[in-house]
């Protein structure tokens, strides 16, 4: 007997779900395009000091990043408490920095070489004995334009 | 006729499949913007190279210390990081009024110096508060000539404004006074 019910339409009908995928494919595709892949997992903690006169970055792909940071809280006991310097995926000292700059700026085209920029993405509780130890590198590896990462702060 | 056709292949899981590469990439990419403070560091000076500033008068060089304590001391007195703003504006845009300040803006040098004990934040902050003051002196004088902020201009009017204004900020090598 239910089943003549049913038939007469008694509920609305389900709704179409077909264009579902759809739908979230093209949230795919938005995702895929405006990201960009993790490159480095972070090992230093690293809340960025925020500041109003900021310049956003065109080309990510033109950009050395040089993290500042006190090691993460697994890597305390091996590297001690203090602010440290992470290229790539490892903790260096300010002496690498050069041979780290140099290595990016022979992967760049050389058209693009003249815009090569540095990042320094330094933690707040960072001191400047490190950060200008990192400049004075970057001086002398003629690594001239920096741009200290900040977040957006609006007055 | 209804016998013939191919029977249709369930395309219900077809989401779960696109979630699933959706997650996938929110979770592998970053979208945060980089932005920060751009700036240029000056060449390394050459070893028989000795810089001579005597040329400059030092009433044209507003001296902006801080110290491991991230206390400021600007011009020789204590100074709170909300006023420095201020004060940039009123020694650069002083044009010879007052004898302490600076002649005009193109001669004037603000010069930065911390202690190796300085945090970075307020590093930040200080460097963040003198370019605001060079922002806010070109916005007015942007809107005065054109009408539009400094940032909206482009290539000869921004030149213009940027000689009335040049950005001069010098930073001196750091002291190792209370430690690091």
């Amino acid at each position: 007997m239910s089943r003549f019910k049913k038939k007469k339409g008694g509920g609305t009908p389900a709704m179409s779900t077909a264009s579902l995928p759809d739908i979230v494919f093209m949230l795919l595709f938005f995702f895929m395009v405006t990201t960009v892949m993790r490159e480095t997992t972070l090992i230093v903690e690293n809340s960025l000091p925020k500041a109003s006169e900021i310049k956003k970055i065109e080309d990510k792909s033109l950009c050395s990043y040089i993290y500042v940071g006190a090691p993460v809280s697994g890597m305390k006991t091996k590297f001690g408490a203090e602010p440290r310097i992470q290229l790539n995926d490892s903790f260096k000292l300010a002496s690498d920095i050069q041979e780290f700059v140099a290595a990016k700026r022979e992967a760049t085209a050389e058209e693009k070489k003249p815009q090569l920029i540095t990042c320094i993405k330094a933690d707040v509780g960072a001191k400047m004995g490190l950060i200008t130890d990192i400049k004075q590198e970057l001086r002398k590896a003629q690594a001239f334009k920096i741009n200290y990462a900040t977040y957006e702060s609006f007055e | 006729m209804s016998r013939r056709t191919l029977p249709e292949i369930n395309a219900g899981s077809m989401a779960d499949i696109a979630f699933l590469l959706l997650i996938f990439f929110l979770v592998t990419t970053t979208m945060d913007v980089d932005t920060g403070l751009v700036r240029k560091l000056p060449a390394m000076p050459e070893e028989e190279e000795i810089i001579d500033d005597s040329q400059i008068k030092s009433k044209n060089i507003y001296v902006v210390l801080v110290n491991a304590k991230d206390q400021l001391l600007v011009e020789e007195e204590l100074m709170d990081v909300s006023q420095l703003r201020e004060g940039t504006k009123a020694f650069l845009d002083n044009w010879g009024k007052n004898p302490e300040l600076s002649d005009n803006p193109q001669k004037a040098i603000v010069s930065l110096q911390n202690d190796r004990g300085t945090s970075y934040e307020m590093y930040i902050k200080v460097q963040n508060e003198l370019s605001a003051a060079y922002r806010e002196l070109r916005d007015r004088e942007a809107q005065k000539k054109f009408g539009a902020y400094y940032a909206e201009l482009e290539g000869e009017n921004k030149k213009e404004i940027r000689k009335m204004y040049p950005s001069k900020i010098s930073e001196a090598e750091p002291k190792k006074v209370g430690g690091n």
